[in-house]
């Protein structure tokens, strides 16, 4: 979508790789056409999973499985979670803006290990697809996005392995892009740059990767185990064989858990660039956002077993996971208000990049609430398995890190190609995505309450009309989809011309042309110590003399 | 070197141009190492975290068996001591060898270091050779019970890391032919074989402790 770039400003790269559109298709090491790379690739697989997504709700549009056969509507379910998470959200909000952005941020030219970053986005493609054609040649994995077993054990086992595979691949792929980002956060600082003085964007991504770091590697480990379960039949997960289940819903939630984070720590770091530029005010309470990230990265690695709650924990078990996820409510809470009282009294310009931030801000706070609620035990086991659920995870993922994805492309897209997108279609874009994404998820709560359950084809005709409801806001949402791509696509030859800083930003991305050049800087990289520093008058702060941390809390 | 002045109606830009107007300087991409400080040991303690979180959660499934899950009545599963003890000399001992063999690096003395990597490499192989002796003697196969499965994956997956180590220590002890390959200060590739090598060691020592002595 954002291939089509105007004219070279820069000086031409050097000789060893291939210039123009030519360079996504190939092994680049330009951390910015690595970055495009990811977001091309992500985008082509939303729309995968967005189609699958469709066959889904029309298939729940009736009461009975007319439109898919029961076992095909398992593989469309089981590819739609897999596609979206491991192929377009993760690979897209840490990946695509991740690889564009650090290197600017940190005042690097590139990534600490461009080769291995390379390696990282070329292992993407091949695992997407070999997911796909699982479909077509023999069928796709039936079990869900989470491959329990004993289900992920006796339904069909060709497609299961194919699953096992590819999220292999592209958990490999997240690894190292974590490696990546570690080194270039903590060891490619510009001199003189000190961590508290980076966009909130590089400690999210820290914080981002040290999960992928410490969780991504268990969830490895545990299906190379279930592949013995499958291919040479051993029992490790497999009761029959006197194995434990059980100890692979611990190990699975082990990532699963901290995952949603590792999808949307990363958003919080993008709205947190977003809204000080277009509200024109420092990001308040920068300390508090860095230790909340911080404390978030940590609580999440001890809460895993609320999604086990119905999987006979022992009461000891229940209570302390209970706690631990009523926990994270407080340093999220933290960021929730701290992004508020950016936006109070700010110059706010309610163009598209900000309106899907602030929409972002109301899903993400109505996903939290309804999760703590899900923490609960008593509540937990009266909605487990239901459209609650459903409901509660789009809140979060779709409401939260997808609304901030398609804010950040408004925000960032006139740095990719130097022309900016058209205001008016972002909006109708934004307009008819709020209004699907509400219609479509919201009623999903209610269906969950009154006790349908999730994963299945079928269900009681009573719950047919919200089921309708819903439907309809997934057609909405997948008409959305429209707007956006004109909206790329003809701006990318005839938008206005954006100009090197067009939001009047102070982060360093914004301080080179647009699109930049090669090493991101010509001469030396700037030394951005005050990235929130907006609506100061200047002189009334010494900045020689104030540290980050007394300008930010001094706020106007 | 510029410190931006914040404010909201004047253009940041303003004050890059001086850093804007000098000619581009392209470090990262045009040579191949220099002109990029080297974090490649950083990456590889990096990733070698990843890895033990792998061995982590091979470990906490493990003793979750054994706490909640009892051998079957007739099952069979009996471990010797022996083998794996001498074991876990040889490969204790090699990690003190491959110690050697960089101090003698860094000292200059390539010879030395090279047959220290030949002694460390030939400790490997006598670990692998022992370990395959013991599974051809093991009263088990891979699927007879959850233990023996367990048992098999654990040490496997930890034979797979000595095998990649033992090729290590055989590639750079082979580069090191080479003069000038290796200097005292300059010899990522022996650095980066030790870290993986004692990583190795350190593994084997808990699951000799949670396998054997459990
Ligand atoms: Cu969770």
């Amino acid at each position: 979508m954002t291939i089509a770039l105007p004219p070279q400003t820069s000086s031409s790269p050097p000789g060893l790789q291939p210039e123009g559109w030519l360079r996504y298709l190939s092994f680049s090491l330009d951390h910015k056409v690595i970055g495009l790379q990811y977001m091309v690739a992500g985008f082509f697989f939303y729309l995968v999973g967005g189609a699958l997504a469709g066959m889904i709700r029309v298939e729940l549009v009736s009461p009975i499985s007319d439109f898919l056969g029961r076992e095909t509507y398992n593989e469309v379910l089981t590819l739609h979670g897999t596609v979206m998470i491991f192929l377009w959200i993760v690979p897209v909000v840490n990946g695509a803006f991740g690889n564009y952005l650090i290197p600017f941020y940190v005042g690097a030219r590139d990534m600490a290990f461009p080769r291995l970053n390379a390696v990282a986005f070329w292992l993407i493609p091949p695992a997407g697809f070999l997911l796909i054609a699982s479909y077509f040649i023999g069928g796709a994995a039936q079990s869900g996005w989470t491959a329990y077993p004993p289900l992920s054990l006796t339904t069909p086992a060709a497609g299961q392995v194919v699953w096992i595979l590819s999220v292999l691949l592209l958990g490999g792929s997240s690894i190292f892009g974590g490696i990546n980002f570690i080194a270039t956060v903590l060891k490619m600082r510009r001199p003189g740059l000190k961590m508290m003085q980076l966009p909130m964007y590089c400690w999210a991504m820290l914080g981002t990767s040290i999960l992928v770091v410490l969780s991504t590697p268990v969830l490895a480990g545990t299906l190379v185990l279930l592949s013995f379960d499958i291919i040479a039949h051993t029992g490790f997960f497999n009761p029959a064989l006197g194995g434990n289940a059980v100890v692979y819903q611990h190990l699975f939630w082990f990532y699963s858990h901290p995952a949603v984070y590792i999808m949307v720590l990363p958003a919080f770091g993008l709205v947190s660039e977003i809204l000080p530029v277009h509200a024109r005010k420092p990001l308040f309470g920068y300390t508090t956002m860095v230790y909340s990230i911080l404390a978030i990265v940590f609580l999440g690695l001890i809460v895993w077993a609320h999604h086990m709650f119905t999987s006979a924990t022992p009461p000891w078990m229940r209570l302390f996971f209970t706690i631990a996820t009523a926990f994270i409510a407080v340093p999220t809470g933290i960021k929730f208000f701290n992004w508020l009282a950016t936006l109070w009294g700010g110059k706010i310009a309610l163009n598209s990049a900000m309106l899907f931030s602030c929409a972002f801000i109301l899903h993400f706070v109505f996903g939290g609430i309804t999760g703590v609620a899900l923490a609960q035990v008593p509540f937990d086991i009266h909605v487990h398995d239901t459209y609650f659920v459903v409901g509660h995870f789009h809140y979060v993922v779709y409401g939260g890190t997808v609304f901030v994805i398609f804010g950040s492309i408004y925000h960032w897209y006139p740095k990719f190609t130097g022309r900016m997108l058209n205001e008016d279609l972002g909006r109708f874009h934004f307009l008819i995505t709020f209004i699907g994404f509400n219609l479509c998820f919201a009623p999903q709560h209610w269906l969950g309450l009154n006790g349908m359950p999730r994963r299945v084809a079928e269900y009681d005709p009573q719950f047919t009309l919200v089921n309708q409801i819903s439907s309809v806001g997934a057609l909405l949402m997948a008409l959305s989809t429209l707007p956006f791509l004109i909206n790329v696509f003809w701006s990318a030859f005839s938008g206005k011309v954006a100009g090197d800083n067009p939001w009047n930003a102070l982060t360093p991305e914004w301080l080179t042309s647009s699109p930049p050049p090669v090493e991101n800087w010509k001469g030396e990289a700037p030394l951005v110590t005050h990235p929130y520093g907006y609506g100061v008058p200047p002189g009334q702060i010494d900045l020689k003399a104030a540290t980050g941390r007394e300008l930010w809390s001094s706020g106007q | 070197m510029t410190a931006f002045s914040p404010s909201s109606d004047q253009s940041p830009t303003d004050t890059l141009a001086p850093a804007l107007a000098e000619g581009a300087e392209l470090l990262a991409h045009g040579t191949a190492e220099e002109g990029h400080p080297d974090h490649r040991m950083f990456g590889l303690a990096t990733f070698l975290v990843a890895d033990g979180m792998t061995f982590a959660g091979f470990f906490a499934a493990y003793l979750t068996f054994r706490a909640v899950n009892p051998l079957p009545a007739g099952a069979i599963y009996e471990l010797e001591l022996i083998l794996p003890t001498i074991n876990t000399v040889l490969l204790v001992v090699s990690s003190f060898t491959f110690h050697r063999a960089a101090k003698q690096l860094r000292q200059n003395q390539l010879g030395a270091c090279r047959l220290w990597l030949l002694v460390t490499a030939g400790l490997g192989l006598a670990f692998l050779g022992g370990q395959m002796v013991e599974y051809f003697t093991l009263p088990f196969g891979l699927t007879d019970n959850l233990y023996a499965s367990t048992f098999y994956a654990l040490t496997g997956f930890h034979g797979l890391h000595v095998t990649l180590g033992a090729l290590m220590i055989l590639i750079v002890w082979w580069q090191a032919r080479i003069p000038g390959k290796f200097t005292a200060d300059h010899h990522f590739g022996v650095e980066a074989a030790e870290l993986y090598w004692h990583f190795v060691d350190g593994i084997w020592l808990i699951l000799y402790g949670i396998l054997y002595l459990l």
